[in-house]
């Protein structure tokens, strides 16, 4: 648990959250767990949709009343 | 030994690119996408902002695309470098303030020195000459080919064939004999491609691809330059462009009046940057001052918002007054009637 990062971002629209996460996941190691807190509920689709698209994990989506927790495991290792 | 070759393709979430990422993917190359984020994209944004709208689920047509082809998706963040494009366009505006050829030739631009870091062999798009009057005509596609850098490693493979061909074709790393002749403003060739492809359940836009062919949005964006006296602008601007009422009584301030919950709710994370109002006598809305407030004007902006307050037909209205900083104090006011509120206010 101790490795896994957190990212938050809150406040911000589609699709910034998924860019942010997609820089963020580039300084990850396979294996590797990420949380994002955002709170454009758009992300909920977004986030997931990105991870399916470049092989990472969706652990957990929690939607909260005002934030949505999106739990991830960086995938693959086959590059880009 | 033939290496597999690799494109990379603009994937802007409606049909033509793709059709365009389709056509190549079929001829053994391996793509992958590529998606600018200026600003003022079209996609999420007002969704997520306007509750009507959050009913509704919402996707990113780009990620859709994506995903309906099996493809990887790269979204790149180009906010900053794009205010130069916006700014200064070499090519000027179309209708509105639209500066498609350079934004086409930027995103091109972008997408070379993208495939040159990556080790990609060419750009694919999904233009098709005679599309848009601006950037998609027959003597703007040599533009963009040169001007971005691109030259010759930018293929369209839904109009190819009336182009020369390209190097990609040349080295046989497609086939150009299946590559298309897709022109003018008609959909037909493109629907009945999607319907050869068994691709169902695209988007349709009705205008371009971003905001800023849309005219009421230009209208506010000139707005906001002219009231600054400077063109700058931050990414919250131009969000804030895409909320709420926008009224301007004086040229030195405009309210933003959010008109509905969503709204509220959005307008709400920026009371620590701007003063805001809000009744506290009625129901009413939110509303954030762009601008600064001089003498008198506090009276005004209250009577504004109090116009649009459940109080409207009361004679007096109480108004927060808050202060970025979190102060605030009360005013009392008569809201200033419908038909006072001349529509030359209106941005
Ligand atoms: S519609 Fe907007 S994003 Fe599309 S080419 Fe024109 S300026 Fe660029």
């Amino acid at each position: 648990m101790s490795d896994r990062q957190t990212l938050d971002a809150r406040r911000l629209l589609c699709p910034m959250p998924v860019i942010r996460v997609q820089e963020r996941v580039e300084t990850m190691n396979p294996g590797e767990e990420l949380e994002v807190i955002c709170t454009d509920p758009g992300a909920a689709n977004d986030v997931p949709a990105w991870c399916r698209i470049n092989g990472h994990r969706v652990l957990s989506v929690e939607q909260g009343a005002e934030e949505l927790r999106i739990v991830i495991r960086v995938g693959g290792g086959e590059g880009s | 030994m033939t290496t597999q070759r690799k494109a990379v393709s603009l994937i802007s979430g409606g049909l033509d690119s793709m059709l365009a990422t389709k056509v190549i993917m079929e001829q053994g190359v391996h793509v992958e996408g590529i998606n600018f984020f200026t600003g003022f994209c079209v996609e999420g944004h007002t969704h997520a902002i306007r509750k009507k709208d959050r009913a509704k689920p919402k996707r990113n047509n780009a990620l859709w695309v994506a995903e309906q082809l099996g493809i990887k998706l790269h979204i790149v963040d180009v906010i900053e470098e794009y205010k130069e494009v916006l700014l200064n366009p070499k090519h000027g505006y179309g209708a509105n303030m639209n500066p498609c050829l350079d934004c086409k030739a930027f995103m091109v631009r972008k997408a070379h020195e993208w495939i040159e870091a990556h080790g990609f062999d060419f750009i694919i798009t999904g233009e098709v000459i005679g599309q848009r009057p601006m950037s998609q005509r027959k003597d703007t596609m040599p533009v963009v080919a040169r001007e971005s850098g691109a030259g010759d490693r930018l293929l369209r493979p839904l109009c190819a064939k009336l182009l020369p061909p390209t190097l990609p074709e040349r080295e046989g790393w497609v086939d150009r004999e299946r590559l298309y002749d897709f022109s003018g403003r008609t959909r037909k060739p493109q629907m009945a491609l999607a319907r050869k492809f068994g691709i169902e359940g695209y988007a349709q836009p009705a205008g371009g691809c971003c905001f800023l062919t849309d005219a009421a949005y230009s209208a506010k964006l000139v707005d906001l330059w002219q009231a600054r006296g400077d063109r700058e602008y931050e990414l919250d601007d131009i969000m804030l462009l895409k909320v709420g009422r926008h009224v301007r009584p004086r040229p030195h301030f405009k309210l933003i009046v959010a008109r509905e919950e969503g709204e509220v709710r959005f307008l709400e994370g920026y009371r620590n940057r701007f003063v805001s109002l809000r009744t506290t006598s009625h129901p009413g809305p939110l509303a954030l001052v762009d601008g600064r407030l001089e003498e008198g004007d506090e009276a005004l902006a209250a009577a504004i918002v109090a116009r649009y307050s459940k109080g409207v037909r009361d004679s007096r209205v109480t108004v927060e007054v808050r202060q970025p900083d979190g102060e605030s104090r009360e005013i009392e006011v008569e809201p200033l009637s419908p038909e006072r509120i001349p529509e030359g206010w209106h941005v």
